[in-house]
């Protein structure tokens, strides 16, 4: 066994399926020649040749036509936003093109698109967002979010071999900070659509998806060291399909629900949680549900401006004592 | 050739009774003028080819061996409709004929046909890929970026840019300013041929040369076929905005009067086989109208069905039912 961080997981889930399957292939800026913008595809243009590992234009919209075109004709593409802010110029594409594909003609678009998200690295508006619920409201997507190595490695595997489209948001904070024990090799496949439990507790759930997984544990081991709380931890893994059947059973073991994401408040994806929790479970509630989230504002650069935007650890102690004294 | 010229005019006709009366579910979008422009450019391919229409390119789904009461079905939002009842218009994909269904927002077809003739050319099969566009849809940045990936990837496919003078209300030298739409197409470093778009043979011919140049590893190739929309964007259009001199101008090159001109000059048809022709397409469309209104929308709980796939739901394709084993292009 070796070590393997969150970034090694996702290069070798890539690796094993353009191994395993010749259909699978990889298509974005820069991903050939320079091995990509985190070097996550280093070494793939000589291993794969360039029919596999494709560089393409400056060209979100057509990379990920492109996906679709060749998703169609029994190909499994991996299309690479090089920051998954560099979405946008991609969303009539997914949203109006994949998403609808099926529903439309029968025809399915298993494309998987994938690209760093989220903040902590200093690289301000345009290099930090996480887009999730940008895309929460359209039918037809599959979203997943990992934490952990594994999951980075289960869940993109899993995602490339779905017969639909998979947004696939890695978060770029945990590239190298984040490693565990696996096997060179191992075939790990996360089922998409359900969520993990991260840390088991009874007084109340938090749940979470992403680099925020890691807050929330920092905060819970805090709330169990100074006030003796036992807090539950839910990792989403998925964000659509989402495993309610998780947190509403959670939280009618626990009463208290605590949502934290990066994302902003406003129309962010807690939003939805929180109505489905309250349509499920209202009478188990022994407190109102809480978010901690971004702040609504783009996010910024400077390092005080960002520690500020970001939710802190802090932030999820105080709101989880808060709703411990409710 | 001249039967699919034929069929998509007068099934449009047919269309237009139905809308007035009624049975068209939502716009009807019309493509008169521009048929031989879509007829001799998908004569141009061979079976196991692929092609994505856009709005005005009817013929070239008959073509590629649509059967007309499919589009019946379409437009009037039918259960056995190539979408079920989901899509209208053109917006099918049907893999054995080799369609793709565009959608509303323009110039995206592109971008989506590029994948499959990327999966061509990664798979070393000599398949070729056909889409059009209009010169409005030529200016969205899909269509930009398609043209981009297919130039940058050296892909076997072919766009046939469509200058039919109107984007919806807007007139084409509101959409570039250049007098020569070649010249868009230019830009991009690809071999780009014009033709009059109304001429069925004229366009066939430089169809079958981008073609064969596409198919032989030659990459991408652009025809602009120069042409009028002789009606608005859709039935509610009344066209109040274009010049009656200008539509008067274009009446006398239309397209099918001119191919039946060439078929008796030329002796491939006496005007009793024209006849022959128009009469069977006539009772094709009536049969086929029949057949249609007969036929049920589709029940209302199948809108929850097919967002994803789900074999225990999802109905059967719904375009298997369309085809016959000897299905695929002519």
């Amino acid at each position: 066994m070796s070590e393997t961080t969150y970034l090694e997981a996702i290069r070798d889930a890539m690796r094993e399926e353009m191994l395993r399957d010749d259909s699978v292939f990889i298509l974005g800026e820069d991903v050939g020649r320079y091995g990509g913008a985190f070097k996550i595809t280093e070494g793939f243009l000589d291993e794969f040749g360039p029919d596999r590992v494709i560089d393409t234009p400056i060209s979100e919209a057509a990379i990920v036509g492109a996906a679709i075109g060749a998703a169609h004709m029994g190909m499994r593409p991996i299309a690479e936003m090089q920051f998954i802010d560099f979405i946008a110029p991609a969303f009539d594409m997914i949203v109006n093109f994949a998403a609808k594909s099926r529903y439309r003609t029968g025809i399915g678009a298993g494309i998987v698109i994938r690209g760093p998200c989220g903040g902590g690295a200093r690289s301000g508006p345009f290099h930090s967002q996480n887009v999730e619920s940008f895309f929460a409201n359209v039918p037809g997507l599959k979203m997943v979010a990992p934490a952990t190595a594994r999951d980075a490695k289960g869940l993109l595997i899993a995602a490339i071999r779905d017969p639909d489209p998979v947004l696939y948001f890695e978060h770029k904070f945990l590239y190298r900070r984040i490693k565990e024990e696996m096997a060179p090799g191992e075939e790990i496949v996360v089922p998409i659509g359900e969520a993990r439990l991260h840390r088991e507790g009874t007084d109340l759930t938090i749940v979470t998806y992403g680099a925020m997984v890691w807050k929330s544990a920092e905060a819970a081991d805090r709330l169990a060291e100074e006030d003796g709380a036992d807090i539950e931890v839910i990792d989403l893994r998925s964000i659509r399909p989402l495993d309610i059947d998780a947190i509403v059973g959670s939280v009618k073991k626990t009463g208290r629900l605590l949502i934290v994401h990066e994302a902003p408040k406003f129309g962010g994806f807690a939003g939805e949680i929180t109505a489905q929790v309250c349509e499920e479970a209202f009478e188990w509630l022994d407190a109102p549900i809480r978010r901690v989230t971004a702040i609504d504002t783009p996010v910024p650069y400077a390092p005080t401006l960002e520690d500020y935007y970001l939710p802190q650890t802090e932030d999820i102690v105080a709101a989880a004592r808060w709703l411990l004294a409710y | 050739m001249y039967r699919f010229l034929l069929l998509t005019r007068t099934l449009e006709e047919r269309l237009e009774s139905l809308f007035k009366q009624g049975h068209v579910i939502g716009g009807l979008y019309r493509c008169l003028g521009q048929e031989a422009t879509a007829v001799g450019s998908a004569w141009a391919l061979e079976k196991g080819d692929w092609l994505a229409p856009s709005i005005r390119d009817a013929g070239a789904l008959y073509v590629r061996g649509l059967p007309a009461i499919e589009m019946l079905r379409q437009y009037t939002a039918r259960a056995l409709s190539p979408c079920a009842g989901k899509d209208n218009t053109t917006h099918f994909t049907i893999p054995e004929l080799g369609l793709l269904g565009p959608i509303s927002p323009l110039g995206t077809q592109l971008c989506v046909l590029n994948g499959v003739a990327l999966a061509f050319k990664q798979r070393g099969e000599d398949r070729v890929c056909l889409t059009y566009q209009g010169e409005g849809a030529s200016r969205t940045g899909a269509s930009h970026e398609g043209f981009a990936m297919a130039a940058a990837l050296n892909l076997p496919i072919v766009v046939v840019l469509e200058h039919n003078r109107w984007s919806f209300g807007t007139p084409s030298n509101r959409a570039a300013a250049v007098e020569d739409w070649a010249d868009t197409a230019g830009a991009y470093g690809l071999p780009v041929r014009s033709v009059d778009g109304n001429d069925l043979l004229e366009v066939y011919e430089a169809s079958r040369q981008a073609v064969e140049r596409a198919r032989s590893g030659g990459g991408p190739g652009v025809i602009v076929a120069e042409t009028y929309r002789m009606l608005g964007h859709a039935q509610h259009d009344s066209q109040r905005y274009i010049p009656p001199e200008e539509l008067e101008e274009w009446r006398h090159r239309d397209p099918i009067q001119r191919f039946e001109k060439v078929l008796l000059d030329d002796g491939w048809l006496s005007e009793a086989g024209l006849q022959e022709i128009r009469d069977d397409v006539d009772r094709e469309i009536t049969e086929s109208v029949e057949t249609v209104l007969a036929e049920s929308y589709p029940p209302s709980e199948s809108a929850r069905t097919r967002v994803f796939a789900d074999p225990a739901l999802d109905p059967p394709e719904p375009w298997t039912r369309i085809l016959s084993p000897e299905a695929g292009a002519r």
